[in-house]
């Protein structure tokens, strides 16, 4: 099979399963989960094809894996889409079908696939476990399995096809399909327990918020493909004189150039998708989703595909500086703000998600101080590290959730209760005791679940940027020495404070959940996940330790040299012109050593002793509440719409304006009417009418007598007629 | 010979008591007898016309005895009417048979 057939296949399984779960397999859940990971092991599988065979070839950038078809007619010409394979695709599928493989894996793990159903569980609420009793005669609590088990896989199946569609895209239409798709099945899956009130809410913020964004990045690409006639990437890039015609075109907004600002209505499209600020603040919510959802599509693939998009737009937004700074502060911003935040949340996944925010920052200010490959790499290893560590929480909260269960078991107390036919229909789900995704309610699990703690440990460490040993460290090292090389100083310092919090913040989780002691009996009774679960937390940890040494600088000291600097030639040979590495500087290696290693010092030297929510002096209420974005969006945006729609639109426009125009010509109507009826038609037509009627009537009544029934009073009327008209015809015959 | 005048006379107050009898009697067999005394009446005139204007001819009787036999129907039939009549109401009186009244 050519390349070129293999990536339109790619991404066919994943849709392919979506369909097959959907329309017949949906009531059998070993089927539904084998196909859609088959599926998804299809697609690895096909990706891993295809980026071997990128290896091999010399020169990739120029001449890249690519075909195209004719779509439809656009006037003489053809709007053609297609797929493409260059450097910074090849890098990007790589790890894009590695972390769908996983996490389709680890879902069947992690929605308990072989317990036993639910006693109270209902559709659309998370499970609430099951009692089994055992050949003691004692009863358990034990999980129990989702039960829309293989909806979930189909959502998986569809998010998958949009992922790879987008990576896949050689133009920016198609990219964008895949972009919505995803977008859709983020509103899904956020929205999977559609039972709890807070994740229908969650899923509505989400894709209303990534709406705003999308609507700009439409208008970006009408206005791209108006000014040039395509929207293929290299049919763009590689023209010179598109380039120079975007470059110099002036536009009347803000005095920039139609690169510009094409460019940055592109780039409001990431910032939605990819939470930026100030649109970041449907990511935390999502949270409310299954933690798979929460690794693949809101750390490693949806929120990295915003990434990817200006990545992909990078030699359209380098033609204006100006865009590259509005870029360059937004994700530096970004950056420490998320970070602040993340300091003080107590929810796992919650800081988890502030910090892909924060990462996410990293990447885009990368790109917008023009550290193009750096921005890639931190894209790369994010998505692997991030996976893992959302796949780890997901352990986390999986095994406390046992612990839960395990105590409530012990409540319930005699098996005679536990199994007592009164509670079956019930719908409330049994009392939850606490909340197994606080980490102030975890401590010591290193005990009890010791593959995620030593994958959450590497996860975590590569996401601080734990030195040498980490992929974290190589890319957020290079986006560090890039600001610094290219002479962005108030970048590299931000950023470096953002990185040192990050560390912090990082050590603060792992040593509340993992490290000192159980805090809780829950925690006590803590259990490791199945291998369906940890297998994934294995591969990724091995992605997140080795993927860092395909980037090590050529002058890094000691180590630069041993092994090429793959990642750069490769990926760098994406765009025309291959950017420079910077030169070697032992300012941005030192500050990221100090940040990366103070950080997770004072981590762990201040929260090993605390004991409790109380004693942690960083729960300062605007950290925990988010810098109050929530309520000033609620305040300027929320409320003036609830305000437009109820009071304007609904009761001035419709029912005053408008139902007053209507009802105003129904009176009038109404009026005119009665007025024809009072003065035409009762008096001219029922008037006639009545005339004739009663008319006929009086004349019968007034004949009436004649008719006596006597005949001879016929007779003698008769004779009398006879008489009359006699004389008369004598009289007038005779004169 | 008689004029004709004399004939017309008794011809006129023939059809007269017969008209009368018509509209003034009560029993409807009364009524038939007024019937055929105008009929008669009728026949006189005929016969008396024919003799004094041209006997050579002899339309005169012709129509006298049509009348006749038209006479003879006219009575079978009526009487019928009455006995027919006189079987469902028990009664020949002309007032009481009011059936046609409105």
């Amino acid at each position: 099979m050519t390349t070129e057939t293999l990536l339109w296949l790619i991404p066919l399984p994943p849709v392919l399963a979506f369909f097959l779960i959907v329309i017949f397999t949906n009531k059998n859940r070993a089927l539904s989960h084998t196909i859609g990971v088959g599926a998804a092991a299809l697609s690895w599988l096909g990706s891993m094809i295809v980026f071997a065979r990128a290896l091999g070839v010399h020169e990739l950038g120029k001449t890249p894996f690519q075909s195209t078809f004719n779509w439809f007619p656009t006037g003489a010409a053809w709007f053609k889409v297609g797929v493409l394979i260059d450097p910074l695709g090849a890098a990007v599928l790589f790890f894009v079908a590695i972390t769908i493989f996983m996490i389709f894996l680890y879902s069947v793990g992690y929605h308990n696939y072989g317990q036993p159903a639910g006693d109270h569980d209902r559709k659309g609420l998370p499970p609430h476990g099951a009692t089994v009793t055992d050949e003691h005669g004692h009863a358990h609590v034990v999980p129990s399995i989702e039960p829309m088990y293989s909806r979930f896989f189909a959502f998986l199946g569809l998010f998958a096809f949009g992922m790879y569609v987008l990576v896949l895209s050689d133009n920016l239409l198609t990219l964008f399909v895949g972009w919505e798709i995803m977008g859709l099945c983020s509103y899904l899956l956020i929205g999977f327990w559609y039972g709890k009130p807070s994740a229908r809410d969650a899923a509505v913020k989400a894709f209303m918020t990534t709406r705003v964004g999308d609507v700009f990045m439409l208008l970006g690409i009408a206005y791209l493909y108006s000014a040039t006639g395509t929207l293929s990437f290299r049919e763009i890039f590689n023209n010179a004189g598109f380039m120079q015609a975007l470059a110099t075109t002036a536009t009347p907004i803000l005095g920039l150039s139609a690169a510009g600002l094409i460019g940055l209505l592109l780039f409001i499209g990431t910032i939605g998708k990819s939470a930026q600020w100030p649109l970041h603040i449907w990511l935390p919510d999502a949270m409310e989703g299954p933690t798979p959802v929460s690794a693949m599509i809101h750390a490693a693939t949806m929120v990295s595909a915003g990434v990817y998009m200006v990545i992909r737009m990078f030699p359209l937004l380098s033609l204006d500086p100006r865009t590259m700074t509005v870029v360059a502060f937004i994700g530096t911003f970004t950056a420490i703000f998320a970070a602040t935040i993340a300091v003080a949340q107590n929810d796992i996944k919650r800081v988890l998600a502030y910090s892909t925010i924060s990462q996410l920052g990293f990447m885009i200010a990368a790109l917008g101080i023009g550290a193009y490959v750096a921005a890639a790499f931190h894209l790369i290893t994010h998505a692997f590290f991030k996976a893992l560590l959302f796949l780890g929480s997901g352990s986390v909260i999986h095994g406390m959730e046992h612990g839960v269960l395990h105590v409530q078991g012990e409540h319930a107390g005699s098996p005679q209760h536990a199994g007592s036919p009164q509670h079956a229909g019930s719908p409330q789900p049994p009392q939850q005791h606490i909340d197994p995704q606080d980490m102030f309610n975890m401590g010591g699990l290193r005990k009890k679940m010791p593959i995620t703690f030593w994958t959450f440990l590497i996860g975590g460490f590569a996401l601080s940027g734990f030195p040498l040993v980490t992929t974290g460290f190589w890319s957020k090292d290079e986006i560090l020495a890039d600001a610094w090389g290219h002479g962005h100083l108030a970048v590299f310092i931000t950023l470096a404070v953002a990185a040192f919090m990050t560390a912090f913040y990082t050590m603060r989780q792992i040593t509340l959940t993992f490290l000192g002691e159980p805090r809780t009996k829950e925690a006590e009774h803590a259990q490791e996940t199945p291998w369906t679960m940890t297998v994934p937390l294995m591969v990724l940890a091995f992605f997140a330790v080795t993927y860092g040494w395909v980037g090590i600088p050529e002058h890094f000291p000691g180590l630069g040299g041993l092994v090429p600097n793959w990642f750069h030639d490769f990926v760098g040979h994406t765009l025309a012109h291959v950017p420079e590495a910077p030169a070697f500087s032992w300012v941005p290696l030192l500050t990221s050593l100090g940040v990366a290693l103070g950080g997770l010092f004072f981590g762990w030297l201040y929260y090993r002793n605390v004991k409790s929510a109380k004693e942690d002096v960083f729960q300062i209420p605007v950290l925990k509440n988010k810098w109050y974005f929530d309520e000033a969006y609620n305040f300027l945006f929320i409320k003036p719409a609830y305000w437009f729609s109820e009071t304007f639109v609904y009761k001035w426009m419709d029912q005053w304006l408008i139902d007053g125009i209507l009802h105003s010509f129904g009176k009038a109507t109404q009026g005119l009417g009665a007025a024809i009826r009072k003065y035409i038609d009762v008096i001219v037509v029922n008037g006639f009418g009545d005339l004739v009627g009663y008319g006929t009537k009086d004349v019968g009544q007034g004949l009436r007598p004649m008719q006596t029934g006597r005949v001879q009073q016929y007779m003698l009327a008769a004779l009398l007629t006879v008489i009359v008209v006699g004389a008369i015809l004598t009289f007038f015959l005779a004169a | 010979m008689i004029p004709l005048s004399w004939f017309l006379f008794l011809s006129a107050a023939l059809f007269s008591i017969g008209l009368f009898g018509v509209l003034a009697r009560k029993n409807a067999i009364a009524i038939l007898l007024g019937i055929e005394l105008m009929l008669n009446a009728v026949n006189i005139n005929l016969v008396s016309f024919w003799r004094y204007n041209d006997p050579s001819r002899i339309d005169g009787q012709v129509f006298t005895v049509i009348v006749f036999a038209v006479a003879a129907a006219e009575v079978a039939v009526g009487l019928a009417l009455i006995i027919s009549v006189y079987r469902h109401r028990n009664t020949v009186v002309a007032d009481e048979i009011d059936l046609m009244k409105w």
